[in-house]
């Protein structure tokens, strides 16, 4: 019975809304009012029920909710038999429940489109060689899977026979068809558009890195700031606390009527919901955009940056290294070429696999006893010959003599932006390499849209030489710009500028930078949709798209935003409710109820307009 | 312990997770401190004791309150 009253909630709304009509008609047109009389009393016992049974369960379970209050309320206008609004309020109540969900609902879409592309089936080889469709949640680590056109990655895998083309635009944002073949990895939630390929599962169900993005998204949409767990305390003492003061009201004036308004009025609404739904329909509005932002806490600070120091190499620029100039010097130059290469070949330096590439065919040679010197380059021994790879400083500490010609081609190299390669044969400079990475397209538009949004200063943090760095400053029109930084150094100087007072956010890969990325304000990372660094992160630009950058701070700043104008729009509706209860005569409980509903309904379509925020164009 | 995901229809007013909250943490052999209503994906996550109380009964705690229960997963 119970079940059955609640299920039909909107039916009843709906039947309370008709009798309300009937009644006031008769009473209008037919002047008969005992039709009015007796259709409000029915509207009022139907409207009432369901909020009556919600009020009995929560007072079971010890909370006073909004729903006490409003039957309390009803029960207190039908005793001194007014009707017509025990009628309006209940009818009210539930039409505003009712609107609310379904505009709650639309605040939600975004992320709930997210988590419907969880894939839920997927066919498995059984023992049998056969595929079988089973339920995602059967599929194990090692389980071959067969993915037909049209059908989604079931899990993170990778593909052993078959091609195809995958949109992988759940991952990363981006909906260009990725070319798949055998070996190539494929990710839980992209859509195989053509051909069919078979794949060996590697990470299935929460560990995929889908998953693991639909979890980030899930606590970001939950994650409370510490406003909004001061308005939970707050409004957990605050219901109880209205009861109670309209119960004293009534008590000194005996005035039912007002005492009954005083419960309405005091319904919180807007307050409480009003920073949620923002909060929501932001990250919902990021998440449509391949950004990831973790929360309402990290939207408020990102709201608020001063500063964005950025990493050079694959941030600012393609991170594709490749050599443009180079220089020899002295004799048996193949020789060096081939020890150089050797060296390179054991290196993860993002510029050995450009030296690699520039140095091609070669013979190999066996390195012994390879040391790293940090922030120089490696020393080691290639058929009994000590070999030192690596830029200036470390040849001089090499004691590596650098004659006149090759002091102006270190000059006429890091004046064009090259980062440089040096590599010395037993203390004899041999080649010299000129290395320049591409500036990534769009980065400059980029920036100038992040400084119209507000942003103070563009800071570059890079382990380049000054040079290099000063000539991508200029080109992109940087306000700093800082070479010869080890990742301690960079951390360093983030805390000195966070010690200064400014709100600092980091931009990188993650690789190298995590401690920046973990020191910062705001740590935002180039994610390529596997990254660790979305995890570690407080921002993640999917797909390590660049572009997305201003995107996220201005839909950071018309979050917060409208945060605010949901806290103003709430407090002033409370305010001027209890002003006009206390010193105008028009207030009553119907229009108390219907501005409470009203301003919960303000606050939602208000966040709903954050599904749609797009960065305005900037003129350049 | 098993954890359980419970999947509810669209949660609309905050007070309604308070109601939730309370009466999950009610049942026997439950883990208090693992409840955890989240508002926004009207989900509630909890960790329980499966010799003293079934997904069942949780879901139907619930179900008493007037909240319709989507699907649940345990594991």
């Amino acid at each position: 019975m119970q079940r059955h009253i609640l299920s039909n909630k909107n039916n009843i709304a709906l039947i309370s809304g008709i009798l309300i009509a009937v009644g006031f008609l008769s009473k209008w047109i037919m002047d008969n009012t005992d039709i009015f009389t007796s259709s409000l009393i029915i509207a009022s016992v139907l409207g009432v029920a369901p909020i009556a049974i919600q009020a009995y369960q929560a007072l079971k379970v010890k909370v006073v909710s909004i729903d006490v209050l409003v039957t309390i309320a009803v029960l207190g206008a039908f005793f001194i038999q007014n009707y017509e609004e025990s009628a309006i309020v209940t009818f009210l109540f539930l039409f505003g429940a009712y609107l609310e969900q379904r505009t709650l609902n639309k605040t939600r879409s975004a992320i709930k489109e997210l988590t419907e592309m969880v894939p839920e089936s997927a066919l498995k080889q059984m023992a049998d060689g056969k595929f079988e469709e089973v339920e995602v949640d059967e599929v194990d680590v090692g389980d071959v899977l067969l993915v037909k056109t049209g059908a989604k990655v079931p899990v993170d895998g990778t593909v052993l026979t078959g091609e195809g083309s995958i949109n992988e635009a759940s991952i990363t944002g981006e909906s260009l068809p990725v070319a798949k073949e055998k070996g190539s990895n494929v990710f839980a939630g992209t859509i195989l558009e053509n051909g069919t390929i078979q794949i060996v599962a590697d990470r299935v169900g929460e560990d995929t890195t889908f998953g693991r993005i639909i979890e980030l998204v899930e606590e970001a949409q939950e994650s409370k700031s510490e406003a909004e767990r001061f308005i939970d305390r707050f409004s957990k003492y605050y219901t109880p606390a209205v009861l109670v003061i309209s119960f004293i009201v009534w008590l000194f004036s005996r005035d039912v009527e007002l005492a009954i308004t005083i419960l309405v009025l005091g319904c919180p609404g807007a307050l409480v919901i009003g920073v949620p739904v923002s909060n929501v329909a932001g990250i919902g509005n990021g998440a449509r955009h391949g950004v990831l932002l973790k929360g309402s806490e990290v939207i408020r600070d990102f709201s608020r940056l001063d500063t964005i120091a950025f990493d050079k190499t694959g941030t600012l620029t393609m991170g594709n290294p490749s050599v443009t100039e180079k220089e020899f010097y002295g004799d048996n130059i193949d020789e060096a070429l081939g020890y150089l290469a050797s060296v390179e070949r054991e290196s993860e330096h993002p510029l050995a696999k450009a030296v690699l590439e520039e140095i091609g065919e070669t013979t190999f040679s066996p390195v012994e006893n390879t040391e790293v010197v940090k922030g120089g380059g490696i020393v080691a021994y290639v058929n009994g010959h000590r070999i030192a790879v690596g830029n200036v400083a470390l040849m001089e500490k090499e004691n590596v003599k650098l004659n006149e010609k090759a002091i102006a081609d270190v000059d006429r190299f890091e004046k064009n932006g090259n980062s440089l390669v040096l590599a010395a044969v037993d203390g004899e400079l041999k080649v010299m390499l000129g290395i320049r990475d591409q500036i990534r397209p769009g980065v400059k538009e980029d920036l100038l849209k992040l400084k119209k949004l507000g942003v103070k200063n563009l800071i570059m943090l890079s382990g380049d030489n000054q040079g290099t760095v000063d000539l991508v400053s200029r080109e992109l029109g940087l306000t700093e710009a800082h070479g010869n930084m080890l990742p301690e150094d960079k951390s360093a100087y983030i805390e000195k500028l966070i010690d200064e007072g400014q709100i600092v956010a980091f931009v990188g890969d993650g690789i190298n930078d995590s401690p920046s990325l973990a020191l910062a304000n705001i740590g935002i990372a180039m994610g390529s949709g596997t990254d660790v660094a979305i995890e570690t992160s407080d921002v993640v630009l999917m797909n390590s798209d660049f572009s997305r950058l201003p995107h996220a701070l201005g839909l950071a700043k018309a979050t917060a935003g409208n945060m605010k104008q949901n806290i103003f729009i709430a407090v002033g509706v409370v305010l001027v409710l209890l002003a006009s209860v206390l010193f105008s005569e028009w207030m009553n409980m119907s229009i108390g109820m219907l501005v409470h509903e009203g301003s919960i309904l303000a606050v939602i379509l208000n966040g709903m307009r954050l599904l749609r925020y797009k960065l305005r164009k900037v003129k350049i | 312990m098993k954890s359980a995901t419970i999947q509810l229809e669209t949660l609309t007013c905050p007070s309604c997770m308070q109601k939730i909250e309370n009466a999950l943490k009610s049942l026997e052999g439950i883990d208090k401190d693992s409840v955890n209503v989240l508002f926004n994906s009207s989900k509630a996550k909890l960790n329980f004791n499966e010799d003293e109380v079934s997904i069942e009964e949780i879901e139907s705690a619930i179900n008493k309150l007037g909240y319709d229960v989507i699907k649940s997963k345990v594991k």
